[in-house]
């Protein structure tokens, strides 16, 4: 097996909030019912996360689960874990109606930090991104300018954003414009 | 002579001396004067001419209103045409040029359209330009071309230098202009707790009560406003941008603020204006009035001024538009001006007053030493460049029994209009108001929000109120009910009473003398910047133009840059009197946004460039980019078209890939195509009802290949769909069809059969996906070593999981090509270093990489369709001679209802043949084949069309597909395809597929 | 531009995080319906000036489909709701009649 390359390779950009690509990060897609033990044990035992309720997201570092919709959960593990922990947690659901599958390679992660981050992401995305509507433990998707993304917030001022693979260019090039020099809106 | 005077000029640093250049004059103004200002102050009357008659115009107004002082700003990469002077902050180096004039603002050939005047009146163009029809080529269009448009355009090769963004607000109240209004509505809602967002257009707060003064709560108003603005400073819930203008009112609450940030300093880091896409609960509209012209003769001649523009100048900028100055007005407010310009020493000659009594103001200003003519009227201004004298005549009668005096400037006043553009922007209604002649908001009639409640409040002068206690009192309360609609409570507080000086009623004044003979109406300007006059507006009545909207047209009436802020209520007041209505019923016309132009640029936000649009990349596009893809986009993907090496033309390139992929291997990246996961005990029912064929039945391992049809019937995609486990189907969907296929699936699953059991997942970009293809695919994969790819343990259509080399794959054993042929899909990550390794041990087997134009001759050379091509939105599979993928045994799929259809039954419909030229060469794509007889337009009947047409190299000759009405049936016929190069192409009608007809090179 | 509250997410979103999905409550027509049946189901379309039921997809979000009830005139929105139902439900049918009292669509009222 030859070294895994992630969508941009770590490409980086300092601006009025700083732009990294995050690398490889092993992700999987499930849908099933929220609400079933069978299911909450999977990702209980995959993440050690409880399962998130309506737009909320459980993350530590590379690992955590976040809600997508009623029927949908992004599940977060480590990128060289990720081929165990989606085998256990396939085997663990086989007894319900569920699909737990490999998306790591299908995305592209951002991180946008510092004082302006929110600004960044306000720029792009129609979203109410000021303290007092989305805080840490939240998940949004929307869409970043053109293309469907979702975010969350690390701590306060740390964003994750998550995009298809193909897009992560052009996510990069939007979130490098949005935080150009001197773009400081100050409200945030 | 306008100048700058000793003192005055609250705005101005005379400490900061700027230099700025005029048409290649250098000029110096101050830090805070505006390119008009600092014009006026360099003795510049005349700033441009005007659009029809090139008449010379100065600056007439002094905000957002101007209709005349359009320049074009900047060099370069950085010009702009219509730029107007009286919001354009000075800067060091500001470089503006006058436009409409030809060869120089002083001397202009195309003035000679006013000595012509008489013979363009409204309609001119529209009467004149039609006969005869070749003369409209030649002469008419190039001559109206040359005199056409404001401004010029900028150079065709330069590129704006500046960024843009956007930024997405959200606010419970938000507040439309930063007068005193505007501020104390803030205050007012943001007491209640409520968050306030306050955008004021220019770089102020306060408006224009700091030039007309007053008191509030017993405190001088500019003592107030500072106050005001530093308390709603220290505010947490209160965000306050100046030089941000509210340009349009929206549905449910949505709201553009457009920010300039550095039109006042250019070349500063960052973007250069911002788009706010505010979402508000409640607008406060505190937008102001606009003063209205008098329609006198000559009223466009540069020195004649709005009497609060003229006052503005004064008391902001410390710039006299003159030094013997005449006062026309219908009103009190006027008088202000009087006082303004006497304070500082300029020379008030007269004050005529249309009303028979003048009022309370009239005998102070009496006292200042001016003469105050009640009953009076401007019979007619005179000058070129420039005002030099005024008769002045009775306002009751025709404009006889003149008395002429000198002067350099003339003040006019005909009364306030409220700014009720972003009330009606989104459906508020006006009412008339008589007493002050002017609309104002319904308040009864507001725009509808989400919760079909008004969320609009138009608060101050914007609302109807001219005076300064009502104007505090009603923008108080404004804030407050905001407040309460956004859902808060407000603070139980009272304004503070606001004084001034005490004023007589106005009377509505349309025009000057009250019978002007004709020869003044035609004089008398109502819109200065689309060079309309009251003569042009009667003209249009007379003709039989009733509606306000027609006549606008017509007239091209408030149609230019400014929208007829200034034109609009005197305009209508003329209709409506030619009409023999009144204004209420001749109605206004349409308030749209924005409200002043704003940037292309800010439209566009961060969309430009490289990010103009989204571009979906492969995991291995940098690989092709930097071995000669000739990029074709197909969505927004972009995929290689063909791979051009040094000295070849791109058809070369795919005749090379052709031939080489037919005789030895070519690879080609695939990954565009969709792959989407559908799992669940009714996954076989569910796709057994989105696919014309049965997938149900599909064993475990192996692939079919299916087709998809709309409920109309109508093919919408295709693919191959490969059954991974008992109760997974993985279905591959066209490129770019990913997104669409999976929300069609989402669809039916969501909206109609929620109760089957089915999840989908769309993986598409998980996976590189490499077709590898040709004779020698084998080799190459069996030289990688790992999984068994021979005949007997991975025949045709069937899949399996295994090792490649050192890569984790699924290896689905398709093609689509007629070769030998295996599509390989590893993960998306691994994807360039499989790519490479493919690459590597491809060279002595011949490996080629191909783009989809070689892709699209192999499948065409076997006859097989492509969505898109083959198909339109309007071809079922039947017209393809897809009868076997139509599943009889199903009772029911998505199409099949409507395959029953007369209309999709008919035996005439056209279906799908090869074609080739009897010469070999190539039809033209698109063309359509012509039958016998003509239809009612006397064209031939067409009887088909190309669908996809190629020049095979590995036949040596064009091929074809097209669908022909009998197509199938006439096998062997020659018909005709008419070129658009005149020749007609005879064409053989064949059988589809062209080459391997039994399939051999696929299946070994 | 609109703002729709998406009911199985909770976002109330702008248009541009949606996509029109056309009528609400079409009944499905497939093989053995008569020719008038099927014309009616892929083509007779209401195009009320008033209330009006439409499906819309929360495509830049969590990606599914819902129903609103809105007024094509005032652009007053009443309601939205599961996608997972063939007919407006009670709570949103009383809304609309709070406000457009008398109204009908399509049978119901």
């Amino acid at each position: 097996m030859s070294e895994p390359i992630s969508a941009l390779n770590h490409a980086s950009y300092d601006g009025i909030a700083k732009v990294e690509e995050s690398g490889l990060q092993g992700m999987i897609t499930v849908r099933g019912n929220l609400s079933d033990k069978v299911l909450a044990k999977a990702v209980k035992d995959a993440t050690g996360q409880k399962v998130p309720g309506q737009r909320e997201a459980f993350v530590e570092g590379d690992t955590g689960v976040c809600w997508m919709s009623p029927d949908e959960l992004l599940v977060l593990v480590p990128y060289a874990e990720l081929n165990a922990k989606l085998a256990a947690m396939t085997d663990a659901l086989s007894g319900v109606h569920a699909l737990a599958v490999n998306v790591s390679d299908a995305r592209a992660v951002f991180r946008v930090s510092g004082n302006s981050a929110r600004e960044v992401l306000a720029k792009l995305a129609p979203v109410d991104l000021s303290p007092e509507a989305f805080q840490p433990g939240q998940i949004r998707r929307s869409r970043l300018a053109q293309v469907a993304a979702a975010f969350w917030m690390d701590d306060t001022d740390t964003f994750r954003v998550v995009c298809f693979r193909s897009a992560a260019e052009y996510v990069f090039e939007l979130l490098k414009v949005a935080a150009q020099p001197g773009s400081e809106v100050g409200v945030y | 002579m306008s100048s700058r005077l000793a003192k005055q000029g609250r705005l101005i640093d005379r400490s900061k001396p700027v230099t700025f250049s005029f048409n290649g004059n250098s000029m110096q103004g101050y830090e805070g004067d505006t390119l008009a200002s600092a014009l006026l102050a360099n003795d510049q009357m005349m700033v441009g001419r005007s659009f029809k008659y090139h008449r010379p115009r100065g600056v007439v107004a002094s905000g957002a209103e101007e209709p005349n002082a359009l320049v074009g700003l900047g060099q370069g990469n950085r010009f702009e045409p219509n730029q107007r002077a009286t919001t354009t902050e000075l800067f060091n180096g500001l470089t503006a040029i006058s436009q409409n004039h030809w060869p120089s603002l002083e001397f202009d050939i195309g003035s000679v359209n006013t000595a012509l005047a008489r013979f363009l009146p409204a309609g001119f163009y529209y009467k004149m330009f039609i006969h005869p029809k070749p003369f409209w080529k030649h002469i008419y269009e190039p001559f109206i071309r040359q005199s056409a448009g404001l401004g010029k355009a900028p150079d065709k090769d330069s590129r704006d230098a500046d960024t843009y963004e956007h930024f997405y607000s959200f606010a419970d109240v938000l507040v439309i202009g930063g007068g005193i209004a505007g501020l104390q509505s803030a205050k007012a809602a943001a007491l209640s707790g409520a968050k306030v967002m306050l955008i004021e257009q220019t770089a102020h707060w306060g408006g224009r009560t700091l030039v007309d003064g007053g008191t509030v709560g017993g405190k001088p108003v500019d003592k107030f406003v500072e106050q005001l603005v530093s308390e709603l400073e220290t505010m947490d819930n209160v965000t306050m941008r100046t030089r941000c203008m509210g340009a349009g009112v929206y549905d449910h609450g949505y709201v553009l603020g457009y920010e300039r940030l550095s039109d006042h300093r250019p070349g500063t880091q960052g973007p250069r204006h911002r788009l706010w896409r505010i979402r508000a609960k409640q607008v406060v509209t505190a937008t102001g009035a606009i003063e209205r012209p008098l329609s006198f003769a000559g009223n466009d001649v540069p020195g004649v001024m709005l009497a609060s523009a003229m006052r503005d100048y004064v008391v902001n900028w410390g710039v006299t538009p003159g030094q013997r100055v005449v006062i026309a007005t219908n009103n009190d407010d006027a008088y202000r001006t009087a006082i303004a310009l006497k304070q500082v020493g300029v020379n008030v000659i007269r004050v005529v007053d249309t009303r028979a009594t003048a009022g309370p103001m009239a005998e102070e200003v009496r006292q200042l030493g001016v003469r105050v003519d009640p009953g009076k009227a401007i019979a007619k201004v005179k000058g070129g460049k420039r005002v030099k004298n005024v008769q002045l005549c009775n306002q009751d009668g025709i404009g006889g029994a003149r008395e002429e005096i000198e002067c350099d400037a003339v003040a006019m006043s005909g009364g306030w209009s409220p700014v009720v553009h972003l009330w009606s922007h989104c459906g508020g209604k006006l009412i008339w108001d008589d007493a002050n002649a002017y609309f104002r908001p319904d308040p009864k009639r507001p725009p509808l929000g989400a919760n079909g409640d008004g969320f609009v409040v138009a608060a101050g002068s914007s609302n109807g109120h001219l005076s300064l206690g009502e104007v505090i009192a009603d923008a108080h309360a404004a804030g407050k009910a905001a407040a309460k609609a956004a859902g808060f409570k407000p603070k139980n507080t009272r304004a503070p009473s606001g004084e001034a000086a005490e004023e007589a009623p106005m009377e509505a004044i349309w025009l000057m003398p009250a019978n002007a003979e004709v020869q003044l109406r035609m004089k008398s300007w109502l819109d200065f910047q689309n060079d309309v006059k009251v003569s042009d507006v009667q003209l249009a009545a007379r003709e039989g133009y009733e509606s306000v909207e027609h006549t606008k047209r017509y007239t091209t009436l408030g149609m230019a840059t400014d929208q007829g802020k200034l034109s609009n209520i005197n305009g209508l007041a003329i209709l409506a009197d030619s009409l023999d209505s009144d204004i209420p019923k001749v109605g206004t016309t349409t308030f749209r946004p924005p409200y002043t132009p704003i940037s292309l640029g800010a439209i566009g936000g961060e969309a430009r460039g490289e990010v103009f649009q989204p571009i979906r990349r492969t995991p291995m596009h940098d690989w092709h980019d930097a071995n000669g893809a000739d990029w074709e986009p197909v969505g927004q993907w972009r995929r290689p078209y063909a791979y051009v090496r040094p000295g070849e033309s791109v058809h070369d390139a795919v005749n090379r890939e052709v031939k080489n992929t037919r005789d030895n291997l070519g690879i080609l990246d695939a990954s565009t195509l969709g792959k989407l996961i559908v799992k669940g005990p009714d996954a076989g029912k569910f796709l057994d009802m989105l696919y014309t064929n049965m997938m149900s039945t599909l064993k475990v391992g192996k692939c079919r290949y299916g087709l998809m049809c709309s409920e109309n019937g109508f093919l919408i995609d295709d693919g191959v769909v490969a059954r991974i486990d008992e109760d997974t189907w993985l279905c591959h969907t066209t490129t770019g069809g990913a997104e669409r296929i999976h929300a069609h699936m989402e669809e039916w699953l969501q909206t109609e059969w929620w109760d089957w059991k089915v999840y989908v997942a769309n993986v598409t970009e998980q996976y590189a996906q490499v077709a590898v293809v040709g004779p020698n695919a084998r080799k190459v994969l069996e030289k990688l070593g790992g999984m068994d790819v021979s005949k007997d343990a991975l025949p045709f259509m069937e899949w399996r999981d295994g090792k490649i080399g050192d890569f984790d794959c699924r290896a689905y054993r398709i093609s689509f090509s007629g070769e030998l042929s295996y599509e390989i899909a590893v993960p998306a990550s691994q994807g360039q270093a499989f790519w490479d390794a493919l690459f590597a041990a491809g060279q002595k087997f011949g490996v080629m990489p191909y783009g989809t134009e070689c892709l699209h001759i192999l499948r065409a050379e076997k006859g097989f369709i492509m969505i898109g091509d083959e198909t339109d939105g309007t071809v079922i599979p039947q017209d393809l001679g897809l009868h076997w993928a139509l599943s009889k045994k199903k009772e029911d799929y998505l199409g099949k209802r409507a395959h029953s259809r007369s209309h999709m039954t008919d035996p005439d419909r056209w279906k799908l043949v090869g074609l080739e030229t009897v010469d070999g060469s190539v039809i033209p794509d698109g063309a359509y084949a012509v039958g016998e007889g003509v239809n009612a337009n006397g064209q031939r009947n067409m009887i088909g069309r190309v669908t996809s047409t190629y020049f095979s190299a590995n036949l040596g000759k064009g091929i074809a597909m097209g669908l022909v009405k009998n197509g199938p049936d006439r096998m062997g016929e020659i018909i005709e395809f008419p070129g658009t190069d005149d020749k007609i192409y005879k064409v053989k009608i064949v059988d589809p597929v062209f080459f391997d007809k039994d399939g051999e090179k696929q299946n070994v | 531009m609109l703002v729709l509250t998406c009911p199985y997410c909770g976002v109330e979103a702008e248009e541009t995080e949606l996509s029109a999905g056309g009528e609400a409550h079409l009944k499905r027509y497939g093989p053995g319906s008569s020719d008038d049946e099927f014309h009616d189901y892929l083509f007779m379309r209401e195009n009320p000036k008033g209330v009006h039921f439409e499906r819309w997809r929360h495509s830049n979000g969590c990606g599914k489909w819902f129903h609103a009830a809105r007024c094509t005139q005032t652009l007053e929105v009443f309601g939205t709701y599961s996608a997972q139902t063939t007919e407006p439900p009670k709570e949103v049918k009383n809304a609309i009649s709070a406000k457009r009292p008398g109204w009908s669509w399509r049978g119901h009222s």
